[in-house]
């Protein structure tokens, strides 16, 4: 008690005046600018408590002064990007399909747009990359195509579908269930699917695809083509190509002449603006099987809106 | 024993208050060494963005500029991408390197002479010992009343300060933007935001810093200190205190009235006056002591008045005080550069530039990346063919737009089209110009037969069809199906 402070003689540094077992503790006090700073962060602290939303109360947190939500900064975003998107969806909205090719911004633009509507609204059957589903959804990616490849004619299955009993104008067509109709007997259609793998280079010719040929022309080449081509206006797929919606086996090909496949699609007319689906006609042109515009477009637009009726 | 006397309960014992540092002025070779410095250190952080360099039409003319928004970074011929980043990486290596050879050879020289907290406070001193006078007449001043005298007189200070302060964050901006619109567009008030709270920031740090934080942001803030002391050895050159030439100290009355012979050391206190940390350095190294050498220059200018050797104080390793100590003749402080560990850092600080120099004159300007498609992997077509996709990246780093052709290599009977074109025009290789000091992205379709190998490595090329030609590769993965119906 003799001294006040009292002096560490090597460090030349004050004692706080703890000791324990001879051990003693430097006074090294912090810099008073240091604990301002602290000061100052817990000022800081509340402030920000009063001004952004922090307390949690039973149904949400105080809003702050400021009013601030996450929800209002999306919704500023939202609306300053249709804002730019606006005059974009004016010019695609002007600008009839099979034009677009000769404005190659506004016709990148539109597939970007259609990449994105393409994910709400068709990955659901035909997948993320727009592969469809073997024997069920075709794949956009390739050259094939049933309905037709050019832009137009992609705009005009989405917008009327395929096979909807809603639309007038959608596109439809109905093979014949061959063999589960009786039209025509068991051996008859491995006769005819013999000829279907042979033009399709899958087997060599045959006796059994010499009989088939026959048949085929009598009951397939309405739809299908003499040669087995395909015919784009009824949807009749090409049976000559190494694209196979359904199988292209023996078993698969039996299958579908047996119980004739017909699929289906929506109408997106009904649900969505023309901007969007002319968006999405190019989105699923551009993924590698687009084909060019026909020469004849003014002849060729009538006769895809109606089709022929399918033969029974 | 006594008992202890707690004084953590003490009224303000748990923080200290800064003591006042008032620093004398002081002439010499160091001083003039610190002027040297200062000078050319604020020459060089002023005047850099102004300097200009020609680089043609299509990058910009501004000899050292780090563009953020186009991620390149120009300084004079060199221009670096993000993508040589490592160039960056070395130079900050060899920053480290000549720390650590400089810290080993001569101490703490760069917190003494060339540390922009250093430099600052330097400057920032220089205006208040104009403004408020020399020490004694800061210390009267700092402990007078306030008033209008007073008052003015800070005022003119802290407004000049404050003028330093916005140059100094105002030069920072101009690092980043072509430095002449910049100015124009700050002074119009049609900067962007960034650019006025970037110097706002470095106003204030400035401010505060150089004016009145100055040596408790190296005690305190300053990790490199703490980092020097565990890099610096009993062979640095430290600033040292002969206390066996010193000691005992006495002043000149004192000299002549004693009976034993005093030590040299006539206790003027002219070395703790002058400096700028406030310490005492005949009480032994501190950790505050940043060797700016200036109580150097003040114990000598004293030794020269009263005819007595100079180096009282002085730059000397501890080995050397210790032998000194012991009655060894003094060791000349160069003699102390001349040793096993300076030498190799000097050498590994040499081979990483020169590594660089050499990686430098040899880079490519030119450069590929294929990154495949995998939504789809594949995709197979009507013909028979498998088509894969990928999106090449094509650099070109010269700035100049570059006429170029890409090939594959090694995929039989494959061919290549661009994807974004509206009609595909198959073939084994596509031309296109890369603008200048851009990228290209070049979405491709590639397709080969089938059936073949689930997965067949191959190379897109690119070759540059201009007199200076190089070429670059990349290597891909064509993918087929597992099994073909």
């Amino acid at each position: 008690m003799t001294d006040q402070k009292r002096i560490d003689e090597p460090t030349n540094t004050e004692l706080v005046g703890h000791e324990w077992d001879g051990i003693e503790e430097l006074n090294t006090p912090l810099p008073r600018w240091w604990l301002l700073t602290f000061y100052a962060c817990i000022v800081f602290a509340i402030g920000y408590t009063v001004v952004y939303p922090a307390w949690p109360g039973v149904h949400s947190a105080t809003p702050g002064v400021l009013g601030w939500h996450s929800r209002n900064d999306l919704r500023a975003d939202l609306k300053s990007q249709q804002t730019r998107n606006a005059p974009v969806l004016a010019a695609l909205a002007a600008t009839p399909i099979e034009a677009l090719p000769s404005h190659p911004q506004l016709l990148q633009a539109a597939i970007e747009g259609g990449r994105a509507q393409f994910r709400i609204h068709c990955v659901q059957c035909h997948g993320s990359g727009a592969t469809g589903i073997q024997g069920l959804y075709p794949n956009l990616n390739d050259d094939d195509w049933l309905w037709g490849g050019d832009l137009k004619a992609i705009e005009y299955t989405i917008t009327n579908g395929v096979r909807n009993p809603d639309v007038p104008t959608t596109r439809s067509s109905q093979m014949p269930s061959f063999g589960r109709d009786g039209i025509l007997k068991p051996d008859q259609i491995q006769d005819v699917v013999s000829h279907v793998r042979t033009i399709s280079g899958q087997e060599a010719a045959s006796a059994s695809s010499a009989r088939g040929a026959a048949l085929f022309a009598a009951n397939c080449v309405v739809c299908h083509g003499a040669e087995g081509k395909g015919n784009r206006l009824v949807g009749a797929p090409n049976l000559t190509d190494k694209i196979w919606l359904y199988g292209g086996s023996r078993e698969a090909i039996t299958a579908s002449v047996t119980t004739a496949h017909a699929g289906v699609m929506p109408a997106w007319g009904k649900q969505l603006d023309a901007v969007t689906i002319k968006m999405l006609a190019t989105y699923v042109h551009s993924l590698g099987g687009g084909e060019p515009n026909p020469v004849e477009s003014a002849a060729a637009a009538p006769a895809a809106a109606a089709p022929p009726a399918p033969p029974q | 024993m006594n008992a202890p006397v707690d004084v953590t309960d003490a009224p303000l014992g748990t923080y200290a208050k800064r003591k006042g540092v008032y620093p004398k002025a002081v002439d010499g070779f160091f001083r003039r060494l610190k002027w040297a410095a200062m000078i050319v250190t604020l020459t060089i952080y002023y005047v850099t963005p102004w300097l200009r360099w020609e680089r043609g039409a299509y990058a910009p003319n501004q000899a050292v500029l780090v563009d953020l928004e186009h991620r390149r970074f120009f300084m004079f011929s060199i221009e670096i991408w993000p993508q040589e980043f490592y160039y960056v990486a070395g130079l900050l290596i060899m920053a480290g390197m000549g720390l650590f050879l400089v810290t080993s050879a001569v101490g703490r020289a760069w917190c003494g002479y060339a540390c922009p907290q250093t430099v600052w406070v330097d400057l920032f001193q220089h205006v208040e010992r104009a403004i408020d006078g020399d020490r004694n007449a800061q210390i009267r001043l700092s402990r007078a009343p306030w008033g209008v005298a007073k008052l003015t007189r800070r005022l003119i200070k802290w407004s000049i300060w404050l003028v330093i302060a916005v140059a100094t964050g105002g030069a920072w901006i101009f690092y980043f933007a072509d430095a002449p619109t910049l100015a124009h567009q700050f002074l119009t008030g049609s900067a962007p935001f960034v650019a006025y709270a970037t110097v706002g920031i470095l106003t204030a740090t400035t401010f505060t810093f150089g004016g009145f934080m100055r040596e408790q942001v190296c005690i305190y803030m300053c990790p490199w200190p703490r980092i020097q002391t565990a890099m610096m050895d009993e062979k640095s050159l430290v600033v040292t205190y002969r206390d066996w030439r010193g000691e005992p100290r006495g002043s000149v009355k004192e000299h002549i009235r004693a009976d034993t012979k005093l030590g040299d050391c006539i206790d003027c206190n002219q070395c703790a006056a002058v400096c700028p940390t406030g310490i005492d350095i005949r009480n032994g190294p501190d950790i505050a002591c940043i060797t700016c050498a200036l109580c150097i220059d003040a114990c000598d200018t004293v030794m020269a008045q009263i005819g007595r050797p100079r180096g009282l104080i002085d730059y000397l390793t501890l080995e050397d005080a210790n032998e000194e100590r012991a009655g060894c003749p003094p060791v000349p402080a160069i003699k102390t550069l001349l040793r096993v560990r300076t030498f190799l850092y000097l050498g590994v600080w040499c081979a990483i530039g020169i590594a660089m120099l050499f990686a430098l004159e040899s880079r490519t300007r030119i450069a590929i990346a294929a990154g495949q498609e995998r939504n789809p992997l594949y995709v197979q077509l009507s013909g028979g063919n498998i088509r894969n996709s990928y999106t090449l990246k094509l650099r070109n780093m010269e700035d100049r737009p570059r006429f170029m052709k890409v090939a594959i290599n090694g995929l039989a009977g494959a061919t290549l089209w661009q994807r974004d074109l509206p009609v595909a025009h198959p073939g084994t290789s596509l031309t296109l110009t890369v603008p200048a000091d851009s990228v290209a992205k070049l979405p491709v379709f590639v397709a080969a037969s089938s059936p073949g190998p689930m997965h067949s490595p191959f190379t897109f090329q690119i070759k540059a069809l201009d007199q200076e030609a190089g070429n670059a590769t990349a290597t891909a993965i064509f993918e087929r199906p597992e099994i073909l119906r």
